[in-house]
C-alpha cells in the first residue's frame, strides 16, 4: 500500500477508514487489558502484583498466542479456521508417541509438528480458496478429522520421559530486573519458558509481515474487498490459500509449543483452544468480516482473556465451567461492540 | 418446495435428456443414492444387519430389536434437529453449531425440574409435561439469543452460535450445580425407550409427530416461503413487506424448540446426563444431514424431506460403522472424510467441471449420429 493513501486527510478512502478501525479496536483492547490488570492488582492485590504471576500467563499460553495469531491472519482475509485446537492436540499426541515409542528426537518432533500443520493447511487452503467451499465447514471437518485421528493414534495419555526433551521443557530463561522475594526472603528471579520466546518472535515476525510486505498487505486487501483486490492485481485465491496454510502451519507450531509446555500427549489437550483463539482475535480487534485486525491486538487479546479467567477464579468461582462462561460472555460483548461499530460506520 | 425438474414444462424443453441425467438432477438424488449404497454394502457384507427380532427388554416387555430398529430409534434426535437446522440454514445462510450444547441445557433443565431438590428422584417431583415445557421455553430463549445476534447484530451464524457452543455445556452443569441427577421413575423414560405394550421405540413416534407438525405448518402457513425469501434476498423481501430479521429470529426460536424436544428424548433414554458427552458432535451430524439432503448451506431454497432422509442416512452410516467395531471416539474422523467428499462434490467449481466432462462425450456422440 503506498504511503500517500494512508496519510490521506480526506478520510474517504476505504483503506484509510479500515486502518483507523484497526487502530481504534487495538486501542480499546490495550486499554481494556490495562484496566483489567490494574484493577486486579488494586482490588485483588497479592498474586497479581508479582511479576512472575504475569509471566505465568505467558508461560501457560505460549501456544495460544501462536494459534491466535494464525487465526487472526485467516480472519483478516475474511475466513475462519476452527481446526486449530484439534490440530494442536493431534500434534501433541503424535509427537509424544514418536518420542516415547519410536525413539524420536527434538528434530523429528519439530518436523512432525510442522508437517502435520502444513498438511492440514494445504488441504483446507485448497478446498477453501480453489473450490470456494465455506471455510467454516471445511475447518469443522478438519477439526473432527484431527480429533478422530488423535484417538486413533492413542486413546491413553502418553507421558514423555525423554531426557533431552525434558531439559528443553524445563529450561527457564530468567528475565533480568524482574523478580520477587519468596516467603523465606530469598530473591527468586522471574522466568519465562522457551516457548514464550518463540511465541513472541512469531508475533513480531507476523506483525512485520502484515505491515510491510506485499503478502501482508494482500491479506488486508482480500479481506476488505475481494473484487477490488482482484482489480488491483492481487491473486485472491492464492492469498486465501496462503492464509490458510500459514494458519495451519502456526497451529502445528502451536502444537509443538503446547507439547513443550505440558510434556504429554492427551486426547484432552488444547480442548477448546480454537474457541480461545477466535475469542482472543476478536477481543484483539480482528473483525470477522475481514480486512481489519492486528497481531499485536491479538496478543493483548490473549492476555486480556487469561487475565479475566484468573480474576474469575481468584474471586472464588473456581469450577472449570465458570471459565467457559466467562470466555463466552466476553466474546459476546466484543462481538456486539464490533457489530455496533460496523453498523454505525455503514450508516455514515 | 418440490424440485422444479418435476414440472412437465421443463421435461418438454429438454426431451433429449437421458433418464440418468434427469435422476441425478433431482435434489433427493444424493441421499437416496447414499442410502442405496449403504443398504447394498450391508446386504453384501452381512445380510444379518437387516434381521429384526422380538426380544424381551429389561422390564419383560416384548420389543422389536435389530440394527434397522436401532437406526430408526437413534436417528430421532438427529432428524428433529435437522428439521430446525434446515430452516435456520435457509433463512440465515449459516448453521447453528450450538445445538449439542443447548440440547444438554434442555436435558439439564428438564432433569432439574423433574428431580426437584433431590439428586436422585425415584418419583417425579413435577408434572412431566410442565417440565418439558419449561425446557422448551429455556432453549427457545437461547435460540432467540442466537437469532438476535445473527439477525440484529449481523454476526455470522456460526460465530454467533460459537458463544453458546462454548458456554452451553458449562451452563448445563451450572444449572444442576455440577451434580448428576438421576431419575428412576419409569414414566420419565417412556419417551426415550418403550411405552408399555408397544414394541416400537417411542422416539420413532415422537419423530413422526414432529415431521407431521412441520409438514402441516409448511403446508398451511407461509413459513416456508418467508424463510426462503429471507435467505435468498433479505433486502428485496424487506421491500415486499416482510421483516427478514424477524423471520431469521423466528427460525432460530423454532430450532430452539426442536432442540428441547431432542434434548428431552436424549435424557429420557437413560434418565441421567453427562454434561461433557451428552449429544457430543451432534451439531456436525445435523449440518451434514442438511447438506446431504441437497440443501445449499449458503441458504435460500430448502427441502425439509431431503434433510430428514439425510439424517437417517447418517445414522445408518454410524450404525454400520459401529457394527464393524469402529470405536465411537474415532467416528468423527470417518465422518469428516464423508463431509469433505460431499462438500467437494457439491462445490460449484467441481460441479461445473463434472458437467463439462459429461457434456463433451454427448456432443461427440451427436456428431457421429
Amino acid at each position: 500500500m503506498p504511503k500517500g493513501i494512508a496519510v490521506d486527510s480526506q478520510g474517504r478512502l476505504k483503506e484509510r477508514a479500515a486502518m483507523s478501525d484497526t487502530n481504534l479496536l487495538l486501542t480499546i483492547t490495550v486499554v481494556v487489558f490495562f484496566i483489567l490488570y490494574l484493577s486486579a492488582v488494586l482490588f485483588l492485590g497479592g498474586g497479581f502484583a508479582k511479576p512472575q504471576n504475569f509471566l505465568n500467563i505467558l508461560n501457560n499460553n505460549a501456544s495460544l498466542i501462536v494459534l491466535a495469531c494464525g487465526m487472526s491472519i485467516v480472519m483478516i482475509t475474511g475466513g475462519i479456521d476452527i481446526s486449530v485446537g484439534a490440530v494442536t492436540c493431534l500434534v501433541c499426541m503424535v509427537c509424544a508417541v514418536n518420542l516415547e515409542r519410536q525413539g524420536g528426537s527434538i528434530f523429528t518432533v519439530i518436523l512432525i509438528g510442522l508437517g502435520i500443520g502444513l498438511a492440514f493447511g494445504l488441504v483446507q487452503g485448497f478446498l477453501v480458496a480453489h473450490l470456494g467451499i465455506q471455510p467454516f465447514i471445511i475447518s469443522l471437518a478438519g477439526m473432527f478429522f484431527a480429533k478422530g485421528m488423535t484417538t486413533i493414534v492413542s486413546k491413553e495419555p502418553v507421558r514423555v520421559t525423554d531426557e533431552a526433551f525434558l531439559a528443553i521443557k524445563d529450561a527457564r530463561i530468567t528475565v533480568p530486573g524482574l523478580g520477587s522475594p519468596n516467603k523465606l526472603g530469598e530473591y527468586i528471579p522471574a522466568y519465562v519458558e522457551v516457548g514464550v520466546v518463540i511465541a513472541l518472535l512469531v508475533v513480531v515476525v507476523l506483525f512485520c509481515v502484515l505491515r510491510w510486505t506485499k503478502l501482508g498487505r494482500a491479506f488486508y486487501a482480500v479481506g476488505g474487498n475481494n473484487q477490488s483486490a482482484n482489480m488491483l492485481g492481487i491473486n485472491v485465491r492464492r492469498t486465501k490459500f496462503l492464509a490458510h496454510v500459514l494458519c495451519s502451519l502456526l497451529a502445528g507450531l502451536g502444537g509443538i509449543l503446547y507439547f513443550l509446555h505440558v510434556g504429554s500427549g492427551d486426547v484432552a489437550n488444547a480442548a477448546g483452544d480454537e474457541m480461545n483463539a477466535i475469542a482472543s482475535s476478536i477481543i484483539g480487534g480482528t473483525l470477522l468480516t475481514g480486512g481489519v485486525g492486528n497481531v499485536i491486538g491479538t496478543f493483548f487479546g490473549v492476555l486480556s482473556l487469561n487475565t479475566i479467567k484468573r480474576i474469575v477464579s481468584s474471586l472464588g468461582f473456581d469450577e472449570a465451567w465458570w471459565s467457559n462462561i466467562t470466555v463466552a460472555a466476553m466474546l459476546c460483548l466484543f462481538l456486539v461492540i464490533q457489530s455496533v461499530v460496523l453498523l454505525r460506520k455503514n450508516k455514515k | 418446495m418440490k424440485a422444479p425438474v418435476k414440472t412437465p414444462g421443463s421435461r418438454l424443453k429438454r426431451p433429449e435428456e437421458s433418464l440418468v441425467k434427469r435422476l441425478t438432477r433431482q435434489q433427493l438424488f444424493i441421499p437416496i443414492a447414499a442410502l442405496v449404497l449403504l443398504v447394498l454394502f450391508n446386504l453384501i457384507a452381512d445380510y444379518k444387519f437387516f434381521v429384526v427380532t422380538m426380544k424381551e427388554n429389561s422390564l419383560g416387555n416384548p420389543v422389536l430389536s435389530g440394527n434397522i430398529i436401532s437406526v430408526l430409534d437413534n436417528a430421532s434426535e438427529l432428524v428433529i434437529l435437522a428439521i430446525g437446522m434446515t430452516l435456520v440454514t435457509a433463512s440465515s445462510g449459516g448453521q447453528d453449531i450450538s445445538v449439542g450444547a443447548t440440547m444438554t441445557i434442555a436435558g439439564s433443565v428438564i432433569l432439574r425440574m423433574v428431580c426437584g431438590s433431590q439428586v436422585t428422584a425415584d418419583t417425579m417431583q413435577m408434572n412431566l409435561f410442565l417440565a418439558v415445557f419449561i425446557g422448551i421455553v429455556v432453549t427457545a430463549f437461547f435460540g432467540a439469543f442466537n437469532g438476535a445476534l445473527v439477525a440484529y447484530f449481523n454476526i455470522q451464524p456460526m460465530v454467533a452460535t460459537l458463544i453458546m457452543y462454548t458456554a452451553g455445556r458449562s451452563i448445563a452443569a451450572w444449572i444442576n450445580n455440577n451434580q448428576l441427577p438421576i431419575v428412576n421413575d419409569l414414566r420419565f423414560k417412556y419417551a426415550g425407550t418403550f411405552l408399555p405394550g408397544i414394541p416400537v421405540p417411542t422416539p420413532v413416534f415422537i419423530t413422526i409427530l414432529v415431521i407431521v407438525v412441520f409438514w402441516l405448518v409448511l403446508k398451511f402457513t407461509n413459513l416456508g416461503l418467508y424463510t426462503q425469501s429471507a435467505g435468498i434476498n433479505p433486502s428485496s423481501s424487506r421491500l415486499n413487506g416482510l421483516d427478514p430479521k424477524l423471520v431469521k429470529l423466528l427460525t432460530y426460536v423454532i430450532l430452539g424448540v426442536c432442540v428441547a424436544v431432542a434434548g428431552y428424548i436424549r435424557v429420557s433414554r437413560s434418565g441421567s446426563i453427562n454434561y461433557s458427552r451428552n449429544a457430543e458432535n451432534i451439531e456436525m451430524d445435523a449440518i451434514l444431514a442438511v447438506a446431504l439432503g441437497g440443501n445449499a448451506l449458503s441458504g435460500g431454497k430448502f427441502n425439509l424431506y431431503g434433510s430428514i432422509l439425510g439424517a437417517y442416512v447418517i445414522q445408518f452410516l454410524t450404525t454400520t460403522l459401529y457394527t464393524y467395531e469402529v470405536p465411537s471416539t474415532a467416528l468423527p474422523a470417518y465422518k469428516a472424510v464423508v463431509v469433505i467428499l460431499l462438500v467437494v462434490l457439491s462445490a460449484p467449481v467441481v460441479r461445473e467441471k463434472l458437467a463439462n466432462l459429461k457434456k463433451a462425450p454427448v456432443k461427440a456422440a451427436k456428431e457421429v449420429a
